[in-house]
């Protein structure tokens, strides 16, 4: 039984084994500042998306699998402990009952990557040994970034050191807030360099950059400074990922790739917990950027409790019957 | 395919809506249709096939309408009107309360039969189509609500015959069909020929509403069936579909005294200024065109890009068109469906083949059958004629502009007027040119935006009239009470002549300054006792050409502050009073009557309450459900000609100059045919009153002669004709040609001393335009 997602010993997941790694860029000020983003035509895109595209049946099983193989397991609370982790680490080895796998003839599913804080890297590469699933960590003084610059660095380097082969940062907002773009460039590139091989994605926390033009020019700003994939949000913003920042920060993504021909991923966090938005994220991701992102190695899903939804969802796909959660192992 | 398959190429897989009760109503109705008469479907006579567009597969059998089917649908409608408008606005409302209600409850029903008649996506039957009927209808049981209290002055008109085209079928029958029975009108309503099963649906609410017997009758068929209603004893003619039908429909209601509005083709510009948010323009156009595969008579259908970012704009364009899913129109994962029938597509096909300029087509799989792929044709010039001519079908036609001057000159480059769109995140540039734009819609970064609350019509050739909002509820109404007949005023004759101190020479008035007529012939004119006071100049044809031309480029006029048109009309206003005993004088002469004095006091009041109103006739927010807000805007016509009351030499001038150069209009006055004089001696206060050249220009002659060649004139926005010549119909027909507005008398009097009409004279000098302006931070 070979794992899907598994191609050789190292991890399908990471950009750099698919693609060229983006190396950045030197900072482009026209084109940051030429970005637009129209509030009222972006909704309007994102509201009527998911009632012109639908995926049903096998197919809707299908994309509800590649979901699965995108997302990034997260437990980031201030009660984790090994025992949590581990026992995290086994849903995203399992993510599936593997009756259910079987049926749909996918074994060996995995999730995408699972994600922790610092402290938690060990316990995951632990239970994770063998199985292909890269470590996540989140860093930069996760979730506020305002602990001291160097600090900042130094944890990235130091999750790094500890066998993270993801590092997930996040960008200060203020720098955004008051146009600073070059002080972000800065920090940005800074980081990519603290990060070494491990692959970097810039947390934008676009909950808190008050407009959609701002993280038009975050991303293309984080971008430019070599981020591997931007991200929407910590989790912990009162607003976290939405479709019409999705589609913000997809376009920008695009526009890279159009300039410089580097893929970057995208990845969106917090507040996805429906098997239906992650089949709409993955026609969004498909319709803006086509195909080739709808693998882990360029699209994620941060979240935590959306496995269980698709778990029910696939298990209704096999049986005919509507699931209950009991009937999945827990995460 | 297996799932480990679609996992890897993760295609989008069918996803089909069932046609299964959409199929099982057309059965249990037999699979064969009759007309909706007095309540009761009659039986199914002769007819013809109606297709699934998409598979060519037949749906049901329908009966095309005799004459006598016409004949008993209008007498229905006429027999059931009076009980229907005397069941008050309140009662009314609840009837189409529960129409509204019928159509949510049966939405899916609805939306499902539609796509299968018409080939449109169910995504937009369903999310588009159906649910704007529905508001509709809710939104006018409001308005029937409100109609005793708000329109107290107002009244139904009767009878309204409406006919309705195959591209939004059921919601163009909900946009005729809600207002008129809100304002208590009864209708004979034709379906066309290939869409014509909602309306059917529609029918079988009516009766589940308990609506009325004859309140609603619906009859099927082709153009002849539609030609049959036109020339029926119905009271008002409301027609959507194509130009060249809306001409005929204009020449055959000519002369009847019944109302008409026509929303015709359009050719819609769509601008995309440098500063936009290019990537949402895109998606736009996709709203634009490649909605309902382009078969929108305000389809954004002629993009205008600004020249720096053409380039990438097409590319990405392009890229995007290779997006688009075509296919299967029940399929919940589609964007463009079935062209609506064979000849529609063979139409397309002929008009784009051949065609200048650079074709792309969307790189999507095409099906077999009714389909045409979305198309972009850049690289053309105003000079293409597919710049011009309307496709109705998914082909999108480009140029470009430099500057904003140049974009409203492109884009105002058409015979059409009906939508428009604007791009741009400055909102300098979008406020300053969606009013320039000649378009009854403009969207500012946004396009085919409808809502009830608004209004909606074009200018040019794409008709005329608005639907939605207050001003569409006015076009199914008329003021209350009855008028008199007008009796042909006649000249005098004599030939003794009276000898002068100072012998005078009357003339024109064009430009601002006074012009021989070109003919080089005058008229004597003679007062009540036959003697000779004087003569007045022959117009001629070239006359009103020489006047229109002024009155064009007097533009600077419509721009100029409100404020200032009302000091202009005040101080005509002064400057006539000042006069006021020769005015009266000369009146009593001409006319041999003793109104002299009252028709000057009138004048001066008709100059300052235009003057009063220059400033104070606004337009509105309407309530529409989005953030952001839509605009009715009062704007001018532009060129008014105006063939004015024989007489009230004087007064009928006034009463038509007055308001519609307070609105920004120029007119050509065509002076009262008996008694001209006093117009003529009027142009000296105009030019003592710091009225600039071109804004009023006024002729003398024969209003026979005369309004014929003002009504075919191309480069005129509306004609008037308050004139005792029998002229309505002569002026109706000839304005088919650029499909102008009238307003016509109809052989009617009116009594030009009341001054409680001012306002029919401000809304016939203007066109509402509804300017729809999202916003969001």
């Amino acid at each position: 039984m070979t794992p899907v997602t598994v191609k050789g010993d190292k991890t399908a997941q990471l950009p750099q084994l698919q693609d060229a790694r983006n190396p950045g860029m030197m900072l482009d000020m026209d084109w940051v500042r030429a970005a637009r983003a129209n509030r009222s035509a972006i909704e309007r895109r994102a509201a009527t998306l998911p009632g012109r595209r639908s995926v049903k049946k096998e197919y809707q099983a299908a994309w509800l699998a590649r979901a699965i193989s995108c997302i990034d397991l997260t437990t980031l609370a201030g009660d984790d402990t090994p025992g949590r982790v581990a026992r995290l680490c086994a849903k995203a080895r399992h993510p599936v009952r593997a009756d259910l796998l079987e049926a749909l003839g996918l074994e060996g599913l995995t999730v995408g990557a699972v994600c922790v804080y610092h402290d938690m890297i060990g316990p995951a590469l632990g239970a994770l040994q063998g199985s292909g699933i890269p470590v996540a960590a989140v860093s930069t003084g996760f979730p506020a970034g305002l602990s001291p610059f160097r600090l900042r660095v130094a944890e990235i380097e130091e999750s790094v050191q500890a066998g993270a082969q993801e590092i997930d940062i996040v960008i200060s907002r203020r720098k955004v807030l008051t146009g600073d773009w070059q002080g972000l460039y800065d920090e940005m590139r800074t980081f990519r360099a603290a990060c070494g091989e491990a692959h970097v994605k810039a947390i934008l926390a676009t909950g808190e950059l008050g407009t959609l033009q701002n993280v038009a020019r975050a991303s293309l700003v984080c971008m430019m400074a070599g981020a591997d994939f931007i991200k929407t949000s910590t989790g912990k913003e009162s607003v976290n990922a939405t479709l019409p920042v999705s589609l913000v920060m997809m376009r920008a993504i695009r526009a890279y790739h159009a300039a410089t021909g580097y893929r970057v991923g995208y990845k969106p966090a917090g507040g996805i917990s429906k098997a239906k938005d992650a089949l709409t994220y993955l026609a969004m991701v498909k319709e803006e950027l086509g195909d080739r992102w709808l693998r882990p190695d360029l699209f994620r899903f941060g979240a935590s409790s959306l496995l269980g939804d698709i778990e029910r969802q696939l298990e209704h796909h096999v049986t005919g019957a509507y699931s209950a959660s009991w009937r999945h192992a827990a995460g | 395919m297996s799932i480990k398959e679609i996992f890897e190429n993760m295609d989008y897989g069918p996803a089909p809506e069932s046609a299964g009760d959409a199929l099982a109503w057309i059965v249990d109705q037999g699979s064969r249709f009759g007309h909706f008469i007095n309540g009761a479907f009659t039986e199914a006579g002769t007819g013809f096939d109606s297709r699934n567009p998409a598979t060519g597969e037949v749906l049901a059998t329908l009966t095309q309408a005799t004459q006598d089917d016409v004949d008993a649908a209008v007498a229905a409608a006429r027999a059931a009107q009076p009980a229907w408008e005397a069941l008050g606005g309140p009662g009314r409302a609840r009837h189409l309360y529960a129409l509204a209600r019928l159509l949510q409850k049966h939405a899916r029903l609805f939306a499902v039969l539609e796509t299968l008649d018409n080939g449109k996506p169910i995504r937009e039957s369903r999310d588009i189509d159906i649910p704007l009927a529905q508001r509709h209808f809710y939104y006018h049981a409001g308005m029937a609500q409100l109609m005793d209290s708000e329109l107290p002055d107002r009244q139904a008109l009767g009878v309204c015959g409406q006919i309705v085209p195959w591209n939004f079928p059921l919601l163009m029958l909900s946009w005729k069909i809600a207002p008129a029975l809100a304002t208590g009108n009864t209708v004979v309503l034709k379906p066309a020929e290939w869409t014509s099963l909602t309306a059917l649906l529609f029918a079988d609410i009516c009766q589940q509403a308990g609506l009325p017997a004859g309140v609603v009758n619906i009859v099927t068929g082709d153009g002849r069936v539609g030609e049959m209603i036109t020339d029926a004893d119905v009271d008002k003619i409301a027609f959507t579909g194509s130009t060249e039908v809306g001409r005929k429909i204009r020449q055959a209601t000519a002369g009847r005294g019944i109302g008409l509005t026509l929303e015709l083709g359009g050719k819609s510009p769509y601008v995309v200024f440098e500063d936009a948010d290019l990537d949402s323009a895109i998606e736009g156009l996709v709203d634009a065109i490649w909605f309902n595969q382009g078969q929108v008579c305000c389809a954004g259908s002629r993009l205008l890009v600004q020249e720096g970012v053409a380039d990438a704009f097409h590319d990405r364009l392009r890229a995007r068109m290779d997006k688009l899913r075509i296919g299967n129109p029940l399929d919940k994962c589609i964007d463009v469906g079935a062209i609506v029938a064979p000849e529609q597509l063979r139409r397309i096909e002929d008009m784009v083949s051949g065609a200048e300029g650079t074709i792309y087509r969307a790189n999507c799989p095409l099906p077999e059958g009714c389909y045409y792929p979305p198309t972009l044709i850049s690289g053309l010039s105003p000079a293409s004629p597919l710049m011009q001519e309307e496709i109705f079908g998914p082909v999108l036609v480009s140029s470009t502009f430099r500057t904003p001057a140049e974009a409203v000159a492109l884009a105002n480059n058409t015979r059409y007027g009906l939508a428009a769109s604007v791009w741009s995140e400055n909102i300098n540039t979008a406020l300053d040119v969606a009013p320039q734009l000649a378009a009854g819609v403009v969207w500012v970064n946004g396009t085919n935006m409808f809502d009830a609350a608004a209004g909606f019509g074009g200018v040019r050739e794409s008709g005329f009239g608005r639907e939605g909002g207050w001003e569409g509820l006015r076009a199914y109404t008329r003021p209350r009470g009855d008028t008199a007949t007008l009796a042909p005023v006649e000249a005098f004759a004599g030939d003794s002549a009276e000898p002068q101190p100072v012998d005078r020479t009357a003339k024109l008035y064009i430009g601002g300054k006074q012009a021989r007529p070109d003919g080089g012939y005058a008229r004597n004119i003679h007062d009540a006792t036959g003697k000779l006071i004087g003569q007045a100049p022959i117009a001629n044809r070239k006359d009103i050409r020489n006047a229109v031309e002024a009155a064009r480029g007097a533009g600077g006029w419509a721009k100029a502050t409100a404020h200032n048109r009302a000091q202009v009309l005040y101080y005509i206003g002064e400057n006539l009073s000042a006069r006021a005993g020769d005015f009266a004088a000369l009146i009593d002469r001409l006319t041999g009557d003793d109104n002299g004095a009252a028709e000057v006091e009138a004048s001066v009041n008709r100059l300052f309450t235009a003057a009063a109103w220059a400033d104070k006739f606004d337009g509105g927010v309407r309530s529409v459900p989005m953030r952001g807000v839509a605009l009715a805007m009062n704007e001018p016509c532009g060129v008014i000609g105006a063939l004015c009351a024989d007489e009230a030499p004087l007064l009928g001038l006034v009463s038509v100059m007055a308001p519609a150069i307070a609105m920004g209009n120029r007119v050509v006055l065509i002076a009262s045919d008996p008694f001209p004089l006093a117009a003529l001696e009027f142009t000296q206060v105009l030019e003592t009153s710091d009225v600039p050249g071109g804004v009023v220009n006024i002729l003398t002659g024969a209003h026979v002669e005369l309004a014929p060649v003002l009504a075919a004139h191309m480069d005129v926005e509306a004609v008037w004709s308050f004139s005792s010549s029998d002229l309505s119909e002569a002026i109706e027909t000839a304005s088919a040609g650029n499909l102008k507005r009238t307003w016509v008398n109809d052989g009617r009097a009116r009594d030009w001393q009341d001054t409680g009409d001012t306002r029919d004279f401000l809304e016939q000098a203007t066109e509402v335009k509804t300017v729809w302006v999202p916003y969001g931070a």
